[in-house]
């Protein structure tokens, strides 16, 4: 045996990982919408889990001390939280910047003056279609799309900055145009062009929501024009439809590198799609801080840096442009978080995952799966 | 180019917000979904830009405090300020007598 003398104390090396920029803090999981590509886990957390308001000030608190900069108030519908404009508050007062993600459905103008007064920063608001037709058939809302339209102009009217998001898929792909003249004119400065990522919700409704390669293609061409055209007048923010990519996408621009997640039940998640990796250990906040979850829990741990890439990553030249695309993906198509994902050209599977959008994207109308609280079976 | 007119005063747009990043020792310029990083002469503009301040009224501090020509400072402000106004991140308000007080 070759023995190398070597101090047992540091069995681990590691460099101490940089603050992260970014929280997502889903408030809850209730939602009024019913959106067939939730990023929602599919078990989703019930009202009774969630954490209380006191832990929430205290994980901001933990957050604007870790070096987080912005917060982003989401869910489900971040509103059914009647201590939504407390929790903003207190953001303001450690000094976190402070972004609203709404479904827009429910939420009075008394209701927006409020967290508007409380301080929040920015609103982001989702259209499931530019039209109410589609908008009301793919959240399974009946008047949803009005609702959003008066929300979008009471946001303007207090003054507040507008982001409208859309997350587009077959059924709504050919509105990208409409998506954008609908921000224009609801006086947006941001948009977000969203294409479905397939993991839980979506991933059980690809069939149907996955687009064509020429639809995929034909979008990415429109939100380049639009984007040329429209440059200081509306931002255009684009995620890419990695099915039909040659490279992966830089999922959360590295693993436990830039932001974390907080579920309503209080789990840090490296992003929001962690938990379909099994046996991850993720820490919780009612058990540790937030800075010791951030650089000490197993699962943040798991994937950061470029250690535990295949070697197929590890020798690649974009190992740190792409940091070895999605771990989630990996984990849906290959069975393995560990390997390259499937949507980089250079992976053995890759033909595969393009096989798997195309005979999905010719499937033609599929009944959605909607997002909902499971129900247990009773039935015994 | 066009200049911006010197007694607009400018103001950081709603959603827009300038702080001191204790964690990483930096000044950081806030904004829907993005995080900026002014270098030291952007932090020294965006100090003075408070919804009070003219732009010439900016630029003559500027002059007073750091030991450069007053028109090189003009250009730079203008030109720093005309950029943040194209990307949303500033607006300018025309003011008449007695309103920069308020």
């Amino acid at each position: 045996m070759n023995v190398v003398a070597q101090p047992l104390a540091q069995p681990i090396a590691r460099p101490a990982p940089p603050a992260p920029y970014g929280m997502l803090a889903e408030l809850t999981h209730r939602c009024p919408l019913q959106c067939p590509y939730c990023s929602n886990p599919v078990d989703l957390d019930r009202r009774t889990v969630e954490l209380d308001t006191q832990t929430w000030l205290r994980v901001f608190s933990e957050a604007a001390k870790l070096g987080v900069l912005q917060v982003h108030l989401s869910g489900g519908e971040p509103t059914a939280r009647r201590d939504l404009e407390q929790m903003i508050r207190h953001c303001v007062e450690v000094g976190l910047y402070t972004n609203l993600i709404t479904a827009g459905v429910g939420v009075t103008p008394e209701r927006l003056a409020a967290i508007s007064d409380a301080g929040i920063d920015h609103v982001q608001l989702s259209f499931q279609g530019a039209t109410a037709e589609v908008t009301d058939k793919v959240s399974n809302f009946r008047g949803a799309h009005e609702r959003k339209l008066a929300v979008a102009r009471e946001v303007r009217r207090l003054g507040l900055p507008l982001t409208i998001n859309s997350v587009v898929h077959r059924a709504n792909i050919h509105q990208i145009p409409d998506f954008i003249e609908l921000a224009l004119e609801l006086g947006a400065g941001r948009i977000e062009i969203a294409h479905s990522q397939y993991y839980g919700w979506a991933l059980r409704n690809r069939g149907a929501l996955m687009p064509t390669r020429d639809q995929v293609f034909w979008a990415l061409d429109v939100v380049e024009e639009a984007r040329a055209r429209l440059k200081g007048q509306l931002t255009i923010d684009a995620v890419v439809p990695d099915y039909y990519a040659k490279y992966p996408k830089p999922c959360m621009n590295g693993w436990g590198r830039q932001s974390l997640n907080v579920t309503p039940a209080g789990k840090v998640l490296p992003c929001h799609a962690a938990e379909t990796i099994p046996g991850l250990d993720f820490w919780n906040v009612r058990e540790h801080a937030l800075e010791d979850i951030w650089l000490n829990a197993p699962s943040f741990n798991a994937f950061r840096g470029t250690d535990w890439m295949p070697d197929l990553c590890k020798s690649c030249e974009r190992k740190e442009k792409d940091w070895g695309g999605c771990r989630c993906q990996a984990m849906a198509i290959a069975g393995d978080a560990a390997a390259t994902d499937p949507a980089c050209h250079k992976s053995p599977l890759h033909a595969h995952l393009l096989a798997l959008a195309e005979a999905d994207a010719a499937g033609g109308e599929v009944a959605y799966d909607y997002r909902r609280y499971v129900v247990p079976d009773r039935a015994n | 180019m066009t200049a911006l007119v010197t007694s607009a005063v400018p103001r950081l747009a709603r959603g827009v917000r300038l702080r001191h990043d204790e964690a990483r020792g930096q000044w950081v310029l806030l904004a829907p979904e993005r995080v900026l990083n002014p270098d030291p002469v952007a932090v020294e503009i965006l100090k003075k830009v408070d919804g009070v301040r003219s732009i010439e009224i900016i630029v003559d501090e500027l002059a007073s405090a750091f030991t450069v020509e007053r028109a090189r400072i003009a250009t730079d402000v203008d030109a720093f300020l005309a950029g943040l106004k194209e990307k949303g991140i500033v607006t300018l308000a025309a003011v008449t007598v007695g309103d920069a007080a308020s």
